[in-house]
This record gives structure tokens, C-alpha cells and sequence, in this order.
């Protein structure tokens, strides 16, 4: 089972690991990706983030759907938050349950890997001097969001889907 | 037809608005939607080889595109 939201209040990791995992799995692992207070020799004050809501939900479920897919995982839920952040705020929150954690690890790691490469989110830091700027980011691939996943995909449905 | 055009992050600001709608031949693709938009002033800075979104799916610079279409300029992503 999947669960993915763009969401403007504070993401509350407790309730997103409530919504993962049963009685047949042995593992759940938690990523959290939170403000840090310097980035490339700047000290940041402040997030600004920006989503095509819309779309971003659709290419995230779709990032969960082939975790699902490719690892022998019951559940992925993704939360990423927009708006201004402070330093130390979660912005975003992927909560992956399965049998054993191996896999649970594997599909996590994959998970956030293609949000930062593949989901229209934008991000621009404010730093103490008072400048903001727009992060130069990752161009994604215009073939679209199918194309990266067939690499991965290994054929194992989803157990729990 | 008419196409709206989404603008986000720095391509938002360099557009000064979120949308516009862009009227196009028919048969255009998303190559002539970047060409339009990039005579725009501000919007130059639009790379030709900018990312788009059509309907919510990237979508390659050959794709044609129909009246009604939701063409979403997606500067480079930066999410996490």
C-alpha cells in the first residue's frame, strides 16, 4: 500500500510510520530530510519550497508504486512539506515497512534518491546576509518518469499492495 | 488552440505570473510552446532545451499538443 501528500503544515513522522506495516513485517525505516543551517559555505536561515502540487503527488506515487515493485516491501508513505522552513524542520518524510530490512532500506534509499531527481519541488534558501536564491538543482529527464524505473524493476508484486 | 502555460520556482519569477495561455497552430509541439514563451520579456532566460511538463507528465520536445493542455515549464528540481 502506498500513501504520498505535498503538505503545507509541519509533517508529523510518528503519524506517517503509523501508516505503514502489519503483522508480516519485520522492519520499518524512517528517512527524514530536514533544513540544515549551512549549505555550500552559506549559512541558511530559511527554506522556501515549492511544488506543482499536482503533478509532484502523481510522480511521487508512481516512485512508491515501483518501490513497491521492485522490493519485497508492504508500504511506502511519502510526506514532503512546502512553504518557508525554518533550520531543523523536516521537509520531507518517506516511511517504508517490510518483512526484513534489507529490502526496507534498499526501496528507502531509492525512494528519496528519485524525489530529488524526479519530482517538480523546488527549493530556495534564504541566507543570514539576506539574499535568497533558487537552487541550481537536477534537470529531470524529459522521457519522463517511466523511463528510470525499468532498470530496478525485478517483478515482485508488492506483497500487501 | 490554446494552451495554458504553468510557470514555477525561478521561472515564475522571471515570467512575473504563474500562467498564461499561449495560443498556438495547429500540430505545434511542446518545442514551439518553449519557442513562444521564450520571446516573452523576462522569459528568455528560458533555455530551449527547457524540461516540460504536459498534463503532468514530462513529455519531450517533439510531443504535439492539443487544445486545452496544461504545458508546465519545470525549471530544474531541487526537492528533499
Amino acid at each position: 500500500m502506498t500513501y504520498v501528500a505535498i503538505v503545507d503544515r509541519p509533517i508529523d513522522p510518528a503519524a506517517l510510520v503509523r501508516r505503514v506495516g502489519g503483522e508480516g513485517d519485520g522492519a520499518v525505516v524512517l528517512f527524514l530530510g530536514t533544513v540544515r543551517s549551512r549549505n555550500e559555505g552559506r549559512t541558511v536561515t530559511a527554506i522556501e519550497y515549492e511544488a506543482y502540487r499536482s503533478m509532484a503527488e502523481r510522480v511521487l506515487c508512481e516512485i512508491a508504486l515501483d518501490a513497491c515493485r521492485s522490493y519485497i516491501v508492504s508500504d511506502v508513505a511519502i510526506e514532503h512539506r512546502v512553504g518557508r522552513l525554518a533550520v531543523g524542520d523536516v521537509s520531507v518524510a518517506i516511511a517504508v515497512a517490510a518483512p526484513h530490512r534489507d529490502d526496507a532500506y534498499r526501496a528507502s534509499r531509492v525512494v528519496i534518491d528519485r524525489l530529488k531527481r524526479e519530482a517538480p519541488i523546488w527549493k530556495k534558501e534564504e541566507y543570514a546576509e539576506g539574499e535568497a536564491t533558487w537552487l541550481s538543482g537536477v534537470t529531470p529527464a524529459a522521457t519522463g518518469t517511466s523511463a528510470g524505473t525499468s532498470a530496478t524493476a525485478q517483478g515482485t508484486d508488492g506483497p500487501g499492495d | 488552440m490554446r494552451v495554458r502555460a504553468l510557470f514555477f520556482a525561478s521561472y515564475r519569477e522571471w515570467a512575473g505570473t504563474d500562467a498564461l495561455e499561449l495560443r498556438l497552430g495547429e500540430g505545434a509541439t511542446v518545442a514551439d510552446a518553449v519557442t513562444l514563451v521564450r520571446r516573452r520579456p523576462g522569459l528568455e532566460r528560458i533555455p530551449e532545451s527547457a524540461v516540460v511538463a504536459v498534463n503532468e507528465e514530462y513529455a519531450p520536445s517533439e510531443t504535439a499538443l492539443r487544445d486545452g493542455d496544461e504545458v508546465a515549464f519545470i525549471p530544474p528540481v531541487s526537492g528533499g
